[in-house]
Formats: C-alpha cells, structure tokens, sequence
C-alpha cells in the first residue's frame, strides 16, 4: 500500500515537473519532436498526436491508464495497440517504452547483481582483515586503496579498464552477450564493467564493514565468546562479521535497488544497452515517456529494495522481528 | 621480607618461592598487568599475588579501574584479545592446576577457557550474542570442549537451564536474549559459563545489573552451584554486601595493587586500610539511619599511569598526616600480617588503626 | 541545417582527457591493418585502400542515436549517407574525394530529372529490373508514396525537413496519405506509368535533383508501411537489408539477394555483413577506428584527446583525414539591434575580430579554417574573397575605430549570445570579446541552452531585440550542398520567422533575396553559382555577419576498410556506399 502510494507520488511529480525542465509550454515542446522550420500547423498536429494539446491531468490520467489497462495509439495508416503495462511511446524514437525497458532490464540486472556479488565479497574481506589489523600495513594500503576507489570517477577507472583489459590486453569481450546464450561469455564480457562498478562500491563496503567490525569487536559478546574457548577464527566471523554484516545487508540493498534503476555512467562508458543508458538518452532528447519509465522503474526498483531490506533486517535481526 | 619490597603476598602466607609449582588449585604470583597508551603506561594490575582452593570463594573488592576486571580477564587469557591486547605487557605467573598460563601458548590457554576456567560478565544482555538463541549459544559452548553432535548438545543446555532454574527449559531454549528478562538472562550466562563444569568461576560483577532482588537469588544459584560443583569462584566487585554474603576469603584492590586482604570476618570485623573503612562506609546497609548512610570514598580513584607515589591512597586518606614524617608519601607500604590474622599495606602504626577503628569508624556502620 | 551529433559528444570531451596520459597501448597497432596508411588527408583527394575484395563485416559505430533508419523520418547527415545501403532516392551523389563528391547522379532514377515549364515540372524515370528485398517490383508509385508519407504526414513522421511540402502545388492543403485515403493522393505528383514520376511545383527551382537525393525519394511500398513503426521493418531497396534491428542498441544488414547489380552501377556490395552500434562510449569508438575495424558513423571526427595523440605522430597523422564539414562558424549581426542597425558600425564589428584567437579558441587550425566569405570552399558556390582583410588574421584596430567613428560612436555596449552547453563555442564568444573590448565595443555574453537557442532564444527576433543581443554565435550547414541550399535559410528576408528563426541577422536586402529567387529559377550551373556569389559578396558588404571558420573535423581512417573517400555532400564523412573490408 505505501508502496503504491510512493510510486504513484513519484510518478506524479515527474509527469508535471518534467514538461516545465524540457519546455515551457506543450508548443515548444511539440517543436523539439518535428524537423526543421515546421509549421503551426505541424505543430498542433505533433501535439494533438502526442496528447499535449489535452489538460495536463488528462494526461496524467490517460497515464497512469496506459500502465493499468493499456492504450491505443494513431501512429500512422493503422492505430497501434499498446498493452498493459503501457508506458506510452517514445515521442522521438516512437518505439513502446515498456518493451525498451524490459529488454534493457537484463543488462542493468547483469551489470548491478555481478558487480554486486564482487564488491560484497571484496569490500567484506578487505574490511574484515583491516578492521583485525587495525593501523597495520595492510589496513593502510587497502583504505587508501578504498580512498582511491571512492574518489577516482567511474569516467576514469572505467576507460582505463576498457583500456588495459579490451585494448592493451584483449581478454575480454566487447559486445554484451546475453546470459541465455552463453554464460561464460557474459561473464567475460561484462567483467571490467563488474571490476570498475565494484570498485567504486567495494571501496564503500569496505570502510562500512572495517568501521563495523571494529566497533562490535569491542561488544561484550565477543568477550563472551572468547571466553568460551572459541577459535578466533569463529569469534570473528560467527560472532563478529555476523553481527557486523546486519546494518551492511540494509546499504547493500538500497544500493542494489539504486543501481537496478540504471548505473548511468558505467553503462554509458563501458556502451552498455541498460536501463541507464537509456535514461541518459531519453533526458538528451527530452523524451518524456521513456523518462517517466526509467524513473517509474527506478522508484518502484527503491521501493522494492527497501522492503526486500526491512524483511531481511528482520530476519537477520531476531530483536525487529515482528511477533 | 626483604624479597617482599616487590611482590605482595598471598592469603594465608608469604610467597616465597616463586617458580616452584604451588599447591593451591589456582595461584596468582606477582602478576603484572601493563597497558601501553600514548598517553603512557597504564599499570592496570602491579605486582598482586593471591591463592585460591578448590571450593573456596575469593572475593575481589575495590573502585572502577581498581584492576579487579583486569586481573580476572589475565586469568582467562582474555586480555590479549581485547581492543589494547595487542602491546599488552605481562609478567609474574598464573598457575592453575599446576599448569602455568602467563607463559602457555594462547591456544593451550584457549583449550581452558570455558572448559576449566569459565567466566560471568556483568550484564549479560550485552554480553550474549543477540543474533542467536541461548540455546545454540550454550551449544555452542559445549561443543567447543566437547565433540558431541547438536542433539546431545541441546539436550545438555536444556538441562542446564533447568539446573539454573530457567522455567520451561525446553521451551526456552530457543529463544533470544532480548526475550529473557534481567535474572533470567543471568541464569542462562551462568548455565552457559557452567556447562562445562568448569573447575574455576571467575564472576566479574555478576549482579550489578540486577534488581535487589534478583541479586541475591543469583548469588544463592552461584553459591549453590558452587557446592554441587566443588568449584573455585573468584567474585570480582564493588558491593561488600554481596562479598559478606558469599566470600570465604576478601582481596581489596586499590590501583592496581593489593591494600589488604583476609578471611572475610576478618575484614568485616576488623579491618584495618583506610581504604576498606571507607569501602565499608559507602555500603548501604538497610539497619542504619537515613542520615549517615553511604559515607563515600572523598576524592578521585587514582591514575593508573601516574600512581601516586608511596602509599598509593594517601591523597584519598584523612589518615595521612598520623605516621612521623612524610612516610606516607614517600614509602610504599607492604603487605604485613596484622594481629586479626590478615594482610594489610598501611602506614598507620597498629595502635592508631586500632583506635579510629573502634573509635570513630566502627559506631558509625 | 543537417543536424550532427556535436553536442553530445562535446561533453566528453574534458574526461577524456584525463585518458591521454594512458593511451600508449595504440602506438604497436597501427600496423595491424596490414596496408600502410595512405597519407595524411589521402581520402580527401581520392579513394583510399581501393578494393574489390568481397566479404567480412563492416562495423559501423555511433555515440548517440539517430532519429531514425526510417528513410522518411530523418535528417542527419550521416543517415543520409547511411540509409542509402538500403534506401535508394531517385538521385544521390557520386562517391567521390572532397567537393568531388557534390557531383549528382541517378540512383532509382535512370538519368537526372528533365525539366520543363522553365524548370517547375520535372520528371524522372526510374530504371527497368527494381526489385525490393522481396522480389516485388519497385514502381514509381511507391516512390511517389515514400514523398508524400514522408512530406506531408507532418504529425506521424516529423523529424525530417519538409522542402516538398513548400514547392510542390497544392502542397499547404494535402494532409498526407494516413489522412487522406484517396487513391489519387497528392495530385501534383504524377505517375504516368510505374517507371515515371512528375513533380509540379509552384516555383522554378532548378536545383530538384538536390532535392530527390533526399533518402525521403527512396521507395516505400504503402502495403508493407506502419507508419512510425516502419522503422522496425524496412523494404530494403539496395544492396543491404535488415537482418536485425533493436532500437536504439544496434542493427544489422546483410546482403539484399533481390538487388541487381545490373539495376545499379554505384553499389558494390562488398561486405557480407554490416553491423551499426548506437550508443557506443565516444572514447571506445576512437580505440575501435584506431585499430582499425569500425567507422564513426558520426562523422564527427575524433576526441580531443585521441586528437592530441594522432597528431603528435607523424605515423598517426598518416592515417587521418582532415577534412571540410560543410558548414561555417560565424557570429551574426543582428541588424535590426541598435546601433548595429548603421552599417558601419557592422564594419567596426567585422574589423575588430582576431579572428586567429577565434580559431585557437575553437580548437586549432584541425578544427576550421580561418573564413572569409559565407559560403565554405567545399559548397558549390564560393569564391574566394576577403573584404575585411588584415594582416595575419588578426584584426585591424585602426580601421575598426575609423568604421566606428563613421557610425557616430566611440564605445558600443550589447550583448553576445552563446549555446551554454557547447564550450568551443563559448571560448569563441569570450575570445571575440576580448578582440571588440579593443575598439571599444562592450559585449557582455548572455548563454543559452542548445535546445531552446532557437525555439527561445536567438531564434526570437522579439527576444534578441528586448534584450539588446547584438551579436550571436552561430553555425551553419546546407541541406545540400550548392548556394542556394547553403545561403536561403540564413540570409533570404523571407526565411525571417517569429520563432526558430535561422536568419540571426535579421537580414532583408532586396537585392539578396532576389538573387536567390533567381539564382534557383536559373538553369544554368554557372550563371547559378556565380549569383551564390555575389549574394555572398553583397552579404559580407553589408556586414551582416562575421564568418569566422570553415567548420572541420578530423577523421581517423580504420586501417582494415576498403574505399574510403571523405566527401563534402555529407560534411566530409566517408562516403558509405562501398565500405568494404579486407580482413
């Protein structure tokens, strides 16, 4: 219920704010859509055929109708029947939105959930080993290698991995492959995009994790532990990383539900056909609805996430669980 | 005495031989607990020395950073694992069972731990994982000694509980410690510390979280358990009224060192530091009048650092000027055996304790 | 104005700067490609890695996204290029170096347009054996068709330009084939039989077969067409045809085994494949055309910092084109802002220009060439001419203080308008305002976003006029490339509009707006083009405009393809045509 309530606010707010950031009135903005020196005639019609000749809460209501029960659309000789969950067409491309973004979806999937796994990984051990060697070599050089993570930009560490890893040397592929196809080459395809995104985040995760574990190594229960005769080994991770990891799983999956709504530079950088790419595209070309998609996918993407975390929370905190 | 200008002494009778294995179960010789900090060197525990029997319960009394905690964590091999483990100094010698463990390896100390020696924190709210059930956690506890399977585990933590008097163990047992109330909680840390049938109980405050009445329910299951078990205790805390209530024998600490110690009637009886009057003073006792209860302790507890020089207590003491010359300030005094039958490090000549003793301290308890 | 992919690109720019430390991974693959590299500019002069070899695939890569594959619903210059693989016009140009390439010739069409009626009808036939993809035969109809759908059906297919709209009779009052059902259609395209097709129009204009070179002549059979959604299926009429098509993502083409050769003399057909990326990282498209196995299909030309890296290397510099775009960087003179409205303070302005700070500022003699006439050399049309001339380029101050004072001024104050988000163009404005500073006239840069500059901005006589906007950076490229194409919309009084107004100057000389009226009634070339001329010698006589470069790019030739040769008709882009592979 909230979360409809949230999405729908979103969704409101894009559709009357939007038109005001890419134009000031529907004329101008008909006039983006046509060539050259059109007509007043042109642009009514553009306008008429786009719908922005009508109220503005006509047009959200035909909308947010679109996306319930579909819409029909007067394209050309024939008029074209957009299916539920229709979200409009594109005004430039004059392509649906809704099958742009599903078959944007595995990209960004691809992208976020390996980068995903390889930054948790990573920024968990690193911050785990800093956080038992505090002010050691190690936890020096990795933090600064975290520090280097978090302020290098994704214009830099991406180039630079297409760089040695396509060009200098050619281990990995180019052109995305889908995982259906051929698992191995989606893999290999999508690392350096993996690489550059996880370190970006990894660096994040691991001073979350080293912060963390250094504060709940100094619980009481860890003490606790010790002094049962535990092996260090289980004391840290059993005991400490179990209880450390908890408020990670919360930023971890807003991170994840952020990034599912298109990760806008890696995906323009490493030429990636995802969600965020055609965010980017779409705003280029003050294309409305595929805006209103992407950010519609994208808050309903942060919604999600934010209940998946709550319910995860709960199950891996037995003191917020409900009774 | 002259080899006593170091070490302190034990209950009972003078160390003297300091490498020779001892014939107490648990005997502490000279231990020194040191704590390097940018701000200096904490010596959290200087040269104390006590002994203990099986069966027998030690109480450890004295102020926040008195070093009773730190003596007790030295004991379990626990201090090297904490957040200033890492430059830790230590010396003197720990034996327990004939088995020294200030120079054992941290594995072989670790082996003791929980299953030889085990250990009561103060509030076991904090000190129990609150991400897994009692149960698992006492398991977990069991099967660090015992290579047994998760059944025969439970089955053990169950009955446990029901030692410690948990209501419906069985059902308990899977539940958090945040579902556990003050005492109960208690009593499932003490299940947890006991599980093993550790030889030595070290319970460090174990009721300063606890309600009135809770507490001396918790200190009958500790006694208790205690006789079942044949066990050593070692009590660290503040209240002398827990300490009369359980102790055989009382050790009080003040900064980091040994002021005085004895069987416990004879502390309460006669007690003769300054220190352990004033300890006495600041215990609430429910037959004195509202007006002069809780005399406290004037002054801060010492830095641990800069300790102050000769008898560490004298800027606390309202005594200090009594002894000739500035003896007091200069001198650090040392254990000696007073009439009663007890050790005590104070300057003041034996007449004069007597005397504030029995004249000014003693009427007004 | 044929749009280009400029901005998109621009802001790029400065990352990729960062990368030019770390790019020395090229410098052992230049010679992969097997054939040594030609020599700088090779492909401005002739056809370069000439091959008849057939086969491979041949990757096309592309930074942004064109507004279409639809031959009808586009106007990119590199679409234009593009779209005739699989989209042949009744005209197109003949694949040739340098202005070369403006040469016409007859694609669908079997010969060029004959006029009659003093040059208002003209008529085309198309040649015997047009087969689309799938064997049925082209006819004038569906070329007829692919006019109308593309012309007049303005609310469904909108993004290309609109000329047959204005000159065809009757014209304003068709509503386009998805509205008006009529078998008939537009009556003032006739086709008499399936291999002719007549166009009347309401004016003499000699330059039609411009016109019909549009991709918008190119074949549509009304059966197979969706309107919009014809984009997403295609009826190939060249040598390629669609094997895939994701939007926005990619397309593939493959060999149309309907297309005959014999139908055809410009297409070759070499490729077995041809693969278009959209949307590729501008960095990764350097990297790509470097090594050899892509195109920028942009034409934009490479990144600063790849820029930086080719031309430090004589080696690299071999395998570059530094060529012409077809269009002029200039600064109008809003004639109708005061005191711009005397003509001698014009002078002052056109004297007072450094105009060498100006190229520096946009980037360096690879990014234009210091300009001096309207029309660029690449345009049929120019002559060359200076009427401003100073030593070295660099402004004359002394005479831009005697212009002034002839105007009755010693200081000026205006403003200068610049497209915020196209930073060559506002380090131009800033240098130029420092050059006016030095006689005197004060101009203070306004910025504007690219997207509203004319539908808002610049292009609001009304809006320059209240806010006194004297001066207005501008750039400019033809449709096609002669003159007329090139001087109407920015220097004819009647092009003038209330909003998207091109003509920034606000300029309304008779006698220029009857030169052009003329000029494209003339059927004679020559005549033709010397009247481009002097239009472009009375334009800068009244110093309506300061041109400031002939706009270029600098394009990196991919070793492993065949048959590249820059031509003016598309902005200096390789002509698309023929592009094989020899790997």
């Amino acid at each position: 219920m909230i979360l409809l309530l949230v999405v729908s606010a979103v969704t409101f707010g894009i559709f009357f704010l939007l038109p005001r950031l890419a134009g000031q009135t529907a004329d101008q903005l008909a006039q983006q859509y046509i060539g050259k020196s059109p007509s007043a005639a042109d642009i009514a019609a553009v306008k008429h055929n786009l719908g922005l000749d009508q109220p503005l809460y006509l047009q959200y209501w035909h909308f947010i109708k679109g996306i319930v029960a579909g819409a029909t659309y007067n394209l050309g000789p024939t008029t074209v029947h957009c299916n539920a969950p229709c979200f409009g067409y594109s005004f430039k491309d004059h392509v649906e939105v809704w099958p742009q973004l599903t078959s944007r979806l595995p990209v960004t999937v691809s992208l976020a959930a390996g980068a995903a796994v390889l930054w948790l990984v990573s920024g968990v051990t690193v911050g785990v080993i800093s956080a038992l060697k505090p002010r050691s070599f190690f936890d020096r050089a990795f933090m600064g290698v975290a520090l280097a993570g978090v302020s290098l930009p994704m214009f830099f560490t991406g180039n630079l991995a297409i760089l040695l890893f396509t060009y200098q040397w050619p281990i990995f592929g180019r052109t995305y492959v889908p995982f259906t196809e051929n698992p191995a080459q989606w893999a290999n395809t999508l690392f350096p995009a993996w690489c550059s995104l996880a370190l970006l985040y990894s660096a994040i995760y691991a001073r979350l994790t080293r912060s963390g574990m250094l504060e709940t190594m100094n619980e009481d229960f860890i003490r606790t532990a010790r002094a049962k005769g535990l092996r260090e080994r289980n004391v840290v991770v059993k005991h400490g990383l179990r209880a450390a990891l908890t408020p990670i799983i919360t930023v971890f999956g807003m991170d994840l539900g952020l990034l599912l709504g298109g990760a806008l530079i890696t995906e323009s950088v490493f030429s990636l056909h995802g969600i965020g790419q055609y965010a980017v595209q779409s705003i280029e070309s003050n294309d409305l609805p595929p805006i209103l998609g992407v950010t519609l996918l994208a808050a309903f993407f942060v919604v999600i996430a934010n209940l998946l975390v709550d319910l995860l929370y709960a199950a891996a905190d037995p003191r917020v669980r409900l009774s | 005495m002259t080899d006593l200008s170091k070490t302190g002494a034990a209950v009972g009778e003078p160390v003297n031989a300091p490498s020779d294995a001892p014939n107490a179960f648990l005997e502490v010789r000279d231990l020194k607990v040191h704590f390097p900090t940018d701000d200096g060197l904490v010596k959290s525990v200087d040269g104390l020395s006590f002994s203990l029997e099986k069966g027998k319960t030690l109480s450890i009394v004295g102020e926040s950073g008195s070093g009773k905690s730190v003596t007790s964590l030295a004991i379990m091999g626990l201090h090297r694992l904490g957040p200033r483990g890492k430059n830790v100094q230590m010396s003197g010698e720990i034996w327990l069972d004939g088995q020294e463990l200030v120079n054992a390896s941290p594995d072989d100390v670790r082996k003791l731990r929980g299953q030889q020696m085990s250990m009561i924190f103060q509030d076991p709210l904090s000190a129990m994982h609150p991400y897994y059930k009692i149960g698992d956690q006492i398991v977990e506890a069991y099967r660090v000694h015992h290579d047994v399977s998760k059944k025969v585990a439970r089955k053990r933590a169950i009955e446990m509980l029901d030692r410690v008097g948990i209501p419906e163990p069985a059902k308990r047992v899977d539940g958090y410690p945040h579902e556990f109330s003050g005492g109960m909680r208690q009593r499932a840390m003490i299940a947890m510390a006991l599980v093993n049938n550790p030889e030595l109980l070290i319970a460090d405050e174990p009721t300063t979280a606890l309600d009135v009445t809770v507490q001396a329910q918790i200190l009958d299951l500790i006694r208790d358990l205690q006789k079942e078990f044949g066990s050593a205790v070692v009590l660290i805390t503040h209240d002398l009224g827990v300490v009369a209530e359980i102790a055989d024998d009382v050790l009080v600490m003040y900064g980091g060192r040994c002021v005085e110690r004895g069987p416990v009637d004879e502390i309460f009886e006669t007690p003769q530091h300054p220190y352990t009057w004033g300890l006495l003073g600041s215990m609430p006792r429910i037959d004195r009048e509202t007006s002069d209860r809780l005399i406290p302790v004037k002054g801060q507890p010492p830095s641990l650092i800069n300790v102050p020089s000769g008898c560490a207590f004298h800027p606390r003491c309202p005594y200090a000027d009594i002894p000739k010359g500035d003896v007091t300030r200069t001198v650090r005094p040392e254990l000696e055996l007073v009439p009663g039958g007890h050790w005590s490090a104070c300057h003041l000549p034996a007449a004069d304790r007597t005397r504030i003793w029995t004249e000014e301290i003693a009427p007004k308890l | 104005m044929r749009r280009s992919a400029l901005a998109a690109v621009a802001a790029i720019g400065a990352a990729t700067l960062l990368m030019a430390g770390c790019s020395k991974a090229d410098d052992s693959k230049s010679d992969n490609g097997g054939t040594k590299a030609a020599g700088a500019n090779a492909a401005t002069k002739d056809v370069v890695n000439a091959s008849t070899h057939k086969g491979g695939t041949v990757t096309y890569e592309l930074s942004d996204v064109p507004d279409s594959f639809d031959p009808g619903n586009t106007y990119y210059a590199y679409m234009y290029n593009f779209s005739r693989l699989y989209a042949r016009p009744l005209m197109t140009f003949e694949p040739g170096p340098g202005s070369k390439g403006n040469t016409l010739v007859p694609d669908l069409a079997a010969s060029k347009g004959v006029s009659s009626d003093g040059g208002k009808t003209w008529t085309y036939k198309l040649r015997s054996g047009l087969k689309y993809q799938d064997g049925t035969a082209i006819t004038s109809k569906d070329v007829k068709y692919a006019v109308e759908r593309s012309n007049f059906a303005r609310d469904v297919l909108s993004l290309g330009p609109n000329y047959f709209q204005q000159f065809l009779v009757g014209g304003k009052d068709y509503k386009g084939p998805y509205k008006d059902k009529s078998a008939e259609g537009l009556k003032s395209i006739a086709t008499p039989d399936d291999t002719t097709i007549v166009f009347h129009l309401n004016t003499a204009f000699q330059e039609f077969d411009y016109l019909v070179a549009a991709p918008q002549t190119a074949p549509v059979p009304q059966a197979k067409d969706t309107g919009v959604d014809y984009v997403k299926n295609i009826v190939s009429s060249g040598s390629y045809q669609f094997s895939s098509y994701e939007d926005g993502k990619s397309a593939t083409l493959v060999r149309n085994k309907n297309w005959d050769p014999k139908t055809d003399p410009l297409r070759k057909q070499y490729p077995d494949k041809i693969v278009v990326n959209l949307k590729v990282n501008a960095d990764t498209i350097d990297k790509d055309v470097l090594a050899g196995n892509a195109i920028d299909m942009g034409g934009t030309g490479v990144q600063a910092a790849t820029q930086a890296q080719l031309l430090t290397s004589a080696d690299k510099k071999a395998g570059t084109d530094n060529t012409f775009g077809g269009r002029l960087v200039y600064m109008a003179i809003n004639t109708k802002v005061a005191p711009f409205t005397n003509v001698q303070c014009r002078k002052a302005v056109e004297y007072a220009i450094d105009k060498v700070s100006v190229q520096t500022a946009e980037g360096g003699p690879i990014r234009g060439e210091i300009a001096t006439t309207v029309l660029p050399p690449d345009i049929t049309g120019y002559v060359k001419d200076d009427q401003y001339a100073s030593t070295g380029n660099k402004g004359d101050v002394a005479k831009a203080k005697a212009a002034l004072q002839a105007c009755g001024k010693t200081t000026i104050s205006t403003n200068l308008s610049a497209r915020s988000d196209r930073p060559q163009e506002i380090s131009a404005a800033t240098a130029i305002i420092n050059s006016l500073k030095a006689v005197g006239i004060n101009a203070s840069l306004k910025q504007y976003p690219s997207g509203k500059y004319f539908t808002d901005y610049a292009g609001v006589p009304k809006f320059t006029e209240q806010q006194n906007i004297g001066l207005i950076m501008m750039q400019w490229g033809a449709d096609w490339p002669s003159g007329y194409g090139f001087e109407q919309q920015i220097l004819n009084g009647a092009a003038i509009g209330a909003s998207g107004n091109t003509n920034l100057s606000q300029y309304d000389n008779k006698t220029v707006n009857n030169l052009l009226s003329k000029a494209i009634g003339t059927e004679d070339v020559t005549t033709r083009n010397s009247m481009y001329a002097q239009v472009d010698k009375q334009t800068m006589s009244d110093a309506v405009l300061v041109p400031l470069t002939y706009f270029k790019v600098l394009l990196a030739r991919p070793a492993n393809y065949s048959n590249l040769v820059s031509t003016a008709a598309f902005s200096g882009q390789y002509d698309y045509l023929n592009i094989g592979t020899t790997k």
